[in-house]
């Protein structure tokens, strides 16, 4: 079986981010960019279910402009067998995304597509389930537990939701999105980023792969949220009281 | 004098903290703790002590690991953790007028925001004072890459015993006018003034930080790692650091939250680098094929690169917490030594040899400036140890010309030990520079010199 994992640049998670002077987005120059934190524990599960003889090889797969390949080679360096890049020089909203995932699917057929539930950048947590939906496949989100059963040809998932935990039970081929909690990625060791510089890595257009890249959202403006006033010490209950008539009008 | 409310403390609780040191292994008897908010107060507090010759000490964050920073008996303690202000910033030069009691690590932010970094960096970032770090040359883990502060302090203010005040708080670059006085300071550990502001050149902060995490069979493979580093991408290297398996068996055992970042077995040496750039492909490739080749060449037997700013957080913190994980770990004796880097780690075999099972040697330290942090781990301490140690370790550095104190300073544990490092007539010529900077002796006594000079 062959696991396919997606996995997504974006500004290091523990970088200070700023908005550009002209609002139109976040600053990116000259900031460290990293694999997406939950696109790490997508492709270390991929590599564990691997590492367990339930599949034969796992293709990273990455989309959006050239310096994506860096993200790439992480994830060959961690132990992901091949990589494809969709090569695009503007930004991919999930529906394109999951459209050119899909017409990646019926050229590698994998059992298993593994996404982080959602990019820090975005926040979206729309692409793997667009992507199911567009498959015809069942979906396990926000995955906190993935067991494998390879004679059932089924997987079962745990997933963290508002009210606890919630076990399904799917039928391969499966959509599975990752949480924080199913695993903690491994570093990438020097003798596999050795053996990542021989790895291919297969690049692609939207064009071969028939998808038009359209967008229907425009992003209007982008500004930091506005900051908290300091809280006020009060010195007396009648002050509170006072405060909470006159000045918040809730009493 | 008249000082506010909040300068002045005389609180049982809030005299014990201020009366022990960092390692709880030092602990006075002051009575009374001063908190000025100005230059100003300073002065009048020295020049009033100095006139009833009553005996000072200094003090920032108290992270300091030599017993420097806390009373012996009952001196008064002022402490300048209040004076902790901006002064200004050169978003052209680099060039910070801050303080002296402003926390490394809100510099550290300040300067973030800024596009800069500090010169310096230490595991006590966030507790330790500027002023603290400057009155003992502090060292640190990018002094590989930026120098020591003698170099990034380009002026200093500075209240003498008896309350005079030197501005010497230049922003220039450049001064040859004179005796560059401010270098007494810097190092002098308060026996010579108190550091009020300090003015220090900061560098821009370079968008590419890469770190490797490696480990090594022995130490010479360390050393030659160092030798290739060097030569092979030291216009980006900016840090070097190696611990050895004690340390990191104590690391791994004491710390919350902490993994090794590689595979079992346990190695013998592990080693940190890091390096700086302004291009990230650029750099990465050059570390990449520098590690590649060393891991070919046997002087790496494995090896992970930090795929992202966490992953390097955890490195450091590895590195950073064997003094935390060794406090955790009972008694610790600790010795601070300069010594030639090929020799470095004979004297941690030594000293296993020496003491045997009667405690746990742990080495681990600076590489890249020849700096060896050797601890001595106890259950308790007592006094039969102590004996194998001192003055064994003394003189197989002074054996070695060594330093017997490479960054912490010599405080009250090595105020007599200085000999070891330094020859009579230099330290006769220290002896002379504090009878004229403080003839009543009421900065820091009992400390840096040794007692027989007071005669």
């Amino acid at each position: 079986m062959k696991i396919m994992v997606a996995v997504k640049r974006v500004v290091d998670y523990a970088v200070k981010i700023r908005v550009r002077p002209d609002k139109s987005g976040v600053e990116t120059q000259n900031v460290k960019m990293s694999m997406n934190p939950f696109c790490e524990i997508a492709l270390e599960e991929a590599l564990k279910i691997k590492e367990s003889g339930l599949a034969k090889e796992v293709v990273a797969v990455s989309m959006g402009p050239s310096n994506c390949v860096d993200t790439l080679r992480t994830g060959l360096a961690m132990g992901a067998d091949r990589a494809i890049l969709v090569e695009a020089s503007r930004d991919l909203v999930p529906l394109t995304v999951a459209k050119l995932l899909k017409k990646l699917v019926e050229v590698e057929n994998p059992g298993l597509l593994i996404l982080g539930k959602q990019a820090i950048d975005d926040d979206c947590n729309q692409t793997g389930q667009m992507i199911a939906g567009l498959l015809g496949w069942p979906q396990g989100t926000f995955a906190s537990k993935v067991v494998l059963d390879k004679e059932k040809q089924a997987v079962s998932v745990d997933r963290e939701v508002d009210g606890g935990l919630e076990t399904l039970c799917l039928g391969l081929p499966v959509v599975i999105t990752t949480d924080l909690r199913l695993n903690q990625p491994r570093y990438a060791t020097l003798p596999n980023i050795m053996k990542a510089k021989s790895k291919p890595i297969k690049k692609y257009t939207p064009e071969e792969l028939n998808v038009e890249i359209k967008s229907d959202l425009e992003v209007v403006q982008v500004t930091e949220p506005p900051k908290r006033n300091a809280g006020v010490i009060l010195s007396s209950v009648d002050e509170l009281i006072d405060k909470l008539n006159n000045e918040a009008h809730v009493i | 004098m008249r000082f506010g409310e909040k300068s002045v403390i005389q609180d049982e609780d809030r005299l014990e903290t201020v009366n022990t040191d960092w390692m709880h292994k030092y602990r006075g008897s002051s009575k009374l703790l001063l908190q000025p908010r100005s230059t100003e107060e300073v002065a009048q507090i020295l020049n009033y002590c100095n006139s009833r010759c009553l005996a000072v000490v200094p003090q920032g964050g108290n992270t300091g690991l030599v017993g420097g920073s806390v009373p012996v008996f009952d001196e008064v303690i002022v402490n300048v953790g209040s004076m902790n202000n901006i002064i200004s910033f050169d978003t052209v030069s680099g060039i910070l007028v801050c303080e002296a009691g402003c926390i490394l690590e809100n510099l550290i932010s300040f300067l973030d925001n800024q596009g800069f970094i500090m010169p310096l960096d230490l595991g006590a970032k966030g507790s330790c004072q500027i002023g603290g770090n400057v009155s003992t040359n502090a060292g640190g883990l990018r002094l590989v890459r930026y120098g020591s502060l003698h170099g990034n302090v380009l002026g200093l203010e500075a209240v003498l015993a008896n309350g005079d005040v030197l501005d010497m708080l230049g922003t220039l670059r450049k001064d040859n006018t004179g005796y560059d006085l401010k270098h007494l300071f810097i190092g002098s550990e308060g026996s010579l003034g108190i550091v009020t502001k300090v003015s220090i050149l900061t560098p821009p902060k370079l968008s590419s930080v890469n770190i490797a995490f490696l480990a090594c069979r022995d130490y010479s493979s360390c050393q030659k790692l160092l030798m290739e580093a060097k030569r092979k991408m030291g216009e980006i290297l900016s840090a070097f650091e190696f611990l050895d398996i004690e340390a990191m068996d104590l690391v791994l055992n004491h710390l919350d939250g902490v993994r090794n970042p590689l595979p079992a077995p346990m190695h013998n040496f592990y080693v940190l680098i890091e390096t700086t750039g302004s291009d990230e492909s650029y750099d990465r490739e050059k570390l990449e094929a520098f590690l590649l080749s060393s891991m070919e060449g046997g002087l790496i037997s494995d090896g992970v690169l930090a795929q992202d700013i966490n992953q390097a957080s955890s490195f450091w913190r590895i590195r950073e917490g064997v003094p935390e994980a060794l406090m955790k770990a009972g008694a610790v004796y600790k010795y601070d030594l300069s010594l030639p880097v090929e020799r470095m780690y004979d004297l941690v075999d030594d000293m296993r040899t020496r003491l045997g099972d009667s405690a746990r040697v742990v080495g681990y330290g600076h590489l890249g400036d020849g700096n060896l942090h050797l601890n001595v781990s106890a259950p308790q301490y007592d006094d039969k140890i102590l004996e194998q140690i001192e003055p064994y370790v003394y003189e197989w550095t002074s054996k070695h010309r060594g330093s017997i104190s490479a960054e912490h300073g010599l405080g009250l544990m090595k105020a007599n030990k200085i000999y070891y490092s330094k020859s009579p007539e230099t330290v006769k010529t220290m002896g002379s520079i504090k009878k004229l900077l403080d003839p009543n002796g009421i900065l820091n006594p009992y400390k840096v010199l040794p007692h027989s000079l007071d005669s």
